[in-house]
């Protein structure tokens, strides 16, 4: 190889600059956290905080095929950890998970915003700040 | 015969009779004979009754109202669900140069048909639409690509495309019901959201004139049944053999 | 082989530029349509189909015109076409990568597009009609990239090839077959509800597309040393011939059973093409200007003297090709929309947006033609200017 040595040296701080986000939050301090706002009253989500945090879309799209396609809109009494005060959840973004949680850019769109992701849901699914304005 | 040319002929016909099954399966008739009483949701109209209270808007606003219609001032991108129209136009293949003049200048509320053998789910290519168990054609909004194959295959004018996005032109925002986004058809579907609790569709429940009525066709002591068993009603070009749902009392 | 089409003579590079110029232009005009929706285009709640899934119709054909080429010669053992099967299927290809862009262009969410196989829907002609564009597509690629490579190292094709070319014919046959199902099953459109559509499709695909290739040829003799000699000319002048005859002979069916029976829903919709209907008389001088230009390429096609005359063959095929264009182009898909199932006149003009747009498809096409035909006529060596 010619000018081995420069293009080794050159490909080994790509390297480093290029996974220094792994291993700068791997290090401890993260940096910026969203601040997201939860809901005041409510203290009981469907699920645990956990599980939502990972995956809200999975359920959401499961919820959209089976409301939607299959015209099922409630979860039976045993479909534990889908419950609000012990009674079945109703699979709605709207009547459910929006009746909480509604305030979008306060809650929703910080974590969005922070990690770059446009879900286009919000083109037809309205927010209870869009019928305020 | 071998044994290597047997297992190919074997093969060869199982995968066939599983192609065929599921070909079959694809083209089968919806209804699944498993005992349970099916409803078969309907909508009868009455348009002397209806025409009793001119200029009426009622049924049109009540559905606009709630399930963010846009308004458009440009006929081109109109989207509308329910609407009405004169009789020559609603029932176009009962030309009469002749027509009593009390019938011509009626208007008839136009909507979707749900028909029993609709056109418009046999083309989607994504089943964005589809005719449900009971009866309902139903539509997928987050499915739908807006190839618009639905709307060249319905013969009654029933469905609407958004040319452009429509939030900026629907005037009361109602929350417990999404609006759709530009690039999707849509259409009445019989308040699907309001049958799932046990209501009535919104232009039913609006009308003053009474002129509306919603049911179950299945039941024979419905409402809808004794109706038709003693009133003249007529559907909208029947000849095309989609046995559309909504009938019309003349 | 691809690196053939990126080293050229100036006019070869001038030519490219000047499309993706015209690309380029017509690509921010996309970008508007995706932005704001199909609202600026002229198509409105009536005619929910128009200028683009006219062409899409129309190039429909022309792609599946390959096979009056790859027909005679790998079936029949015609060796006049030996030099021209791999022109044809490279306009096949540059065609259908144009119908499925003007799919996609034509499309309200164009991002879902792949729903289509994500949930095949068995019952839906479009589905088909998706699953047979692609696979021609595939196989045309497959077909010229082999023979094509066989022919340039001086070698007869694979034999494994032979079975894949037969399969392309009736393949093609079907493309063009299922694009008139997605019209001719629909009751609502009495204007399409015709068992004719479909040999109608072909006897103009057979038509159009030998017509365009007839004239590609021509160029290609002016502008660099292809010469197939007059064999192979005269039987796609002959092949165009007859499919004319019997375009303009179903064309005269439509009409008889439209007009004898005097069924309003049918001839409702030939009076808006003709003669004009309730004030919307725009397609009128655009329907009898195709019917005249397929009258007089008639005429000068069926007549040997003229026939043999190249320069007036090249004026037929022209004319052929704009005639049908004009038909399945402009006059077809809105006269099924005209009047509306209410029996409403509409009015349906396309934008300069939707032109625009459309421009670019075409000359996408144009840019993957001149670049595969390019590639061809490199390797036989046979560019006229220098490299």
């Amino acid at each position: 190889m010619y000018d081995a040595g420069k293009i080794i040296f050159g490909l080994i701080i790509f390297v480093i600059l290029f996974s220094s986000p792994i291993w700068l939050n791997l290090a401890g301090n993260p940096g910026y956290k969203p601040d997201i706002k939860y809901p005041v009253n409510e203290k009981e989500c469907i699920a645990p905080r956990e599980y939502m945090n990972h995956n809200h879309m999975e359920i959401l799209n499961d919820w959209r095929d089976k409301v939607v396609r299959a015209d099922i809109r409630f979860y039976n009494q045993n479909a534990k950890p889908f419950l609000i005060d012990g009674k079945p959840a109703e699979m709605s973004l709207t009547h459910t998970c929006l009746k909480c949680h509604s305030n979008k850019s306060e809650f929703c769109d910080r974590c969005h915003n922070f990690l770059a992701v446009k879900p286009y849901c919000w083109e037809c699914h309205v927010t209870p700040e869009e019928v305020q304005k | 015969m071998n044994r290597r040319n047997f297992i190919k002929i074997v093969s060869f016909g199982g995968v066939l009779t599983v192609a065929s099954k599921m070909t079959l399966d694809a083209f089968a008739d919806a209804h699944k004979g498993n005992g349970k009483a099916v409803k078969r949701w309907a909508m009868i109209i009455d348009t002397k009754k209806c025409a009793e209270q001119e200029n009426c808007t009622k049924c049109m606003d009540a559905c606009n109202t709630i399930h963010n219609i846009p308004h458009f001032d440009n006929k081109k991108d109109e989207v509308k669900w329910i609407w009405k129209e004169k009789f020559e136009h609603a029932f176009i293949t009962s030309e009469n140069p002749y027509l009593s003049e009390k019938i011509n200048k009626r208007q008839i509320p136009l909507l979707c048909n749900h028909c029993d053998n609709p056109p418009c789910t046999e083309v989607c290519p994504t089943q964005a639409t589809w005719k449900r168990e009971d009866g309902i054609v139903m539509m997928d909004w987050h499915r739908c690509i807006g190839c618009r194959y639905c709307i060249a295959a319905c013969p009654f004018g029933s469905r609407s495309f958004n040319w452009r996005d429509p939030r900026e032109n629907i005037e009361n925002l109602n929350e417990a019901f999404p609006t759709r986004t530009k690039g999707v058809v849509e259409k009445c579907t019989f308040c699907d959201e309001r049958i799932a609790r046990g209501q009535i569709p919104a232009c039913v429940e609006a009308c003053e004139a009474k002129a509306m009525h919603f049911g179950d066709l299945n039941d024979a002591n419905s409402e809808l049944r004794k109706i038709l068993v003693n009133n003249f009603s007529i559907r909208r070009k029947p000849e095309l053999g989609t046995s559309p749902e909504v009938y019309y009392l003349v | 082989m691809l690196e053939k089409a990126f080293t050229g003579s100036k006019k070869y590079w001038a030519w490219i530029i000047f499309l993706l110029v015209i690309i380029g232009i017509s690509f921010i005009f996309y970008l508007k349509q995706f932005s704001i929706g199909l609202t600026v285009t002229g198509l409105s709640r009536d005619v929910s189909w128009g200028f683009y899934i006219a062409q899409f119709t129309f190039l429909v054909g022309v792609a599946a015109s390959a096979v009056m080429v790859v027909l005679p010669y790998y079936l029949h053992n015609y060796k006049a076409f030996s030099k021209i099967t791999i022109l044809g299927e490279f306009l096949a290809i540059g065609a259908v990568i144009m119908c499925m862009l003007f799919i996609f262009v034509d499309m309200g969410q164009p991002l879902r597009i792949l729903n289509v196989f994500l949930h095949p829907t068995f019952h839906s002609m479009m589905f088909w009609d998706s699953v047979s564009l692609f696979g021609y597509l595939v196989l045309n690629v497959l077909i010229s990239m082999v023979t094509l490579g066989a022919e340039k190292n001086g070698v007869p094709p694979p034999h494994w090839i032979k079975p894949i070319i037969i399969f392309s014919i009736p393949w093609a046959v079907s493309i063009h077959t299922v694009t008139a199902f997605l019209y001719s099953g629909l009751a609502a459109r009495p204007f399409w509800m015709s068992a004719i559509m479909a040999p109608r499709f072909l006897a103009t695909a057979f038509a159009a597309g030998p017509a365009l290739l007839l004239l590609i040829i021509f160029i290609l003799r002016k502008i660099t040393k292809f010469n197939v000699g007059k064999e192979p000319v005269q039987k796609l002048a002959v092949i165009i011939t007859y499919a004319m005859i019997l375009n303009v002979f179903f064309l005269l069916l439509e009409m008889f059973t439209a007009y004898y029976s005097g069924i309003t829903e049918h001839t409702l919709h030939f009076k808006l093409l003709y003669t004009g209907l309730e004030g919307n008389n725009t397609l009128v001088p655009y329907m009898w200007t195709s019917m005249i230009l397929a009258i007089i390429s008639l005429y000068f096609l069926i007549n040997p003297k003229t026939r043999h005359n190249e320069k007036i063959l090249a004026f037929s095929c022209a004319a052929v090709f704009l005639s049908i264009w004009i038909d399945k182009g402009l006059g077809m898909i809105v006269a099924g929309f005209i009047p509306n199932p209410l029996g409403e006149v509409v009015v349906y003009n396309p934008t300069l947006t939707e032109l625009m747009i459309s421009l670019g498809v075409y000359a996408i096409g144009a840019l993957i033609i001149t670049g595969l035909y390019k590639i061809v006529l490199t390797a036989r060596n046979q560019i006229k200017y220098k490299l």
